[in-house]
């Protein structure tokens, strides 16, 4: 299982917390910024940050289509926080670059500003409860097709899968639990 | 079972800044240009440094009107500035709902001994550094986030250079102690022992360390990343300059590919004026804002 090759969304955020936990779980992370080093990688995290800002380098730098043909071949991509806003399909109430990979509505902010963030232990569907962190956090308003919802936190959906593609509300990199990244590494071979 | 306002998630909101660019802006249309631009926070301010340095008298946290319009106009977060010391200040601004304080030397100082007990907020803070004692002091005292200092509204470069180099230094030179001598060490810092042990441990500061205070260019922040900053806060030198919307969108993308310089010399054609600048060696010490702060 070891060795796969991970890449991670490098434009802005927190992409060295998914890199060390990646190496953790023995995969090989490699930091992506050009569609070129798109083409070296295995699977994708889009990692949190800022979505309007990783959307837009994506835009500049000529991401948007490489990763949404890959996708469409397979490549599992994995969002978290600003990566699912940047996978959804709808993004409720603003208007801003994304992927739009994704059959689910999204809402940004959706928990609140700063001082609402917060952590938490998650219910996941099949794995052993997750320590969670929400920073300024958005959750799935609805889903459609293929996409299921793996956990809610209270009544909001905060983590969906369709097919190859994940989505996360919250921040596993941000803590010791690597179940999720494993997880993630068990959908490809 | 819900935890707010914790010490992960105060640190965590800084992790996922980090490789941005943080704008000072003055009015909600400016906020929106930053925005754009593809900023990852701004910073709400009546005044940029540089003006407020040409300014003089004493300046202090913004209007909350300005404050809440900007929070209006925009989706990404909005940080605001209370003077070294006053927490009041500081609890206005966490009333208003803020993402982050910057309880920040470019204000007047309220207090000339202590700084914001930042460990009674629920909203994080960062705060400026010129070494690392000061930086683990801020630390210590609950900052969720350390900039360098730099010397603000000056659009030169050298003083925020010189603190992450001193910072590096320090951190090399505590990491390779024996473990005797970082009680000496954090007694000739006046750094907390605690923090010292945690520093020599991971060879690295316990929060993000952003860069601030001077700088103007795509290759001032590209500097700043290629000398270990996480991310880069830009005050005057945007809306200072001749096209703030080109040269934003600039140093985002030089705060991105910092180590590209193909890319670099690309985005750094035809920005227009750089905001004018002012040498360090024409300041007097006494205006020095890196001194506010202790």
């Amino acid at each position: 299982m070891a060795g796969k090759r991970v890449g991670v969304l490098a434009l802005q955020g927190a992409f060295i917390e998914h890199e060390t936990a990646l190496l953790r779980c023995g995969a090989i992370p490699i930091q992506v910024r050009t569609s070129q080093e798109l083409e070296e990688i295995e699977a994708l995290i889009i990692p949190g940050g800022e979505s309007t800002t990783i959307g837009k380098l994506m835009h500049r730098f000529g991401l948007l289509d490489p990763i949404r043909s890959r996708a469409a071949e397979g490549m599992p991509i994995w969002g978290t926080c600003a990566g699912m806003i940047l996978l959804a399909k709808e993004i409720v109430e603003t208007e801003q670059v994304s992927l739009s990979l994704m059959n689910m509505a999204v809402r940004r902010n959706a928990f609140g500003r700063q001082i609402e963030s917060f952590e938490t232990v998650l219910q996941i569907e099949g794995l052993p409860p997750s320590r969670a962190v929400f920073i300024r956090a958005p959750y799935v308003e609805r889903v459609w097709g293929e996409a299921r919802i793996l956990s809610y936190y209270r009544d909001k959906a905060v983590m969906v899968r369709e097919n190859n593609l994940l989505a996360t509300a919250f921040h596993p990199e941000l803590t010791e639990d690597l179940n999720i990244h494993r997880y993630f590494l068990a959908m490809f071979n | 079972m819900q935890e707010i306002g914790t010490f992960k998630v105060k640190t965590g909101l800084a992790q996922m800044l980090k490789g941005g660019v943080i704008m000072d802006v003055t009015t909600p249309e400016q906020a929106q240009i930053a925005e754009a631009a593809g900023a990852c926070a701004v910073m709400a301010l009546e005044r940029v440094p540089a003006d407020i340095r040409a300014a003089g008298g004493i300046a202090r946290m913004a209007d909350p009107s300005i404050v809440l319009k900007i929070m209006e106009a925009v989706t990404i977060p909005v940080m605001a500035k209370c003077r070294i010391g006053h927490f009041v200040e500081a609890q206005i601004l966490q009333a208003l709902g803020i993402d982050y304080i910057d309880e920040s030397e470019v204000l007047t100082p309220a207090d000339e001994k202590y700084h914001v007990n930042k460990h009674l907020f629920k909203v994080p803070f960062v705060c400026g550094a010129r070494n690392l004692g000061e930086a683990l002091r801020r630390i210590g005292e609950g900052a969720a986030m350390i900039r360098t200092k730099g010397e603000p509204g000056t659009g030169n470069v050298v003083e925020a250079v010189r603190h992450i180099r001193q910072v590096n230094d320090e951190i090399r030179w505590i990491a390779n102690l024996p473990e005797e001598e970082l009680m000496n060490a954090a007694k000739e810092m006046g750094a907390p022992y605690e923090l010292v042990l945690q520093v020599a441990k991971n060879k690295a500061l316990p929060v993000v360390n952003f860069a601030a205070g001077g700088i103007a260019t795509p290759a001032d922040a590209a500097l700043m990343m290629q000398l270990g900053c996480d991310g880069i806060f830009v005050g005057s030198g945007i809306f200072k300059s001749g096209d703030p919307e080109r040269r934003a969108q600039a140093i985002v993308a030089a705060t991105t590919h910092f180590q590209d310089s193909a890319i670099l010399a690309e985005i750094s054609r035809d920005l227009g004026e750089a905001m004018s600048g002012i040498d360090i060696m024409t300041i007097e010490p006494q205006d020095r804002m890196q001194d506010r702060g202790w």
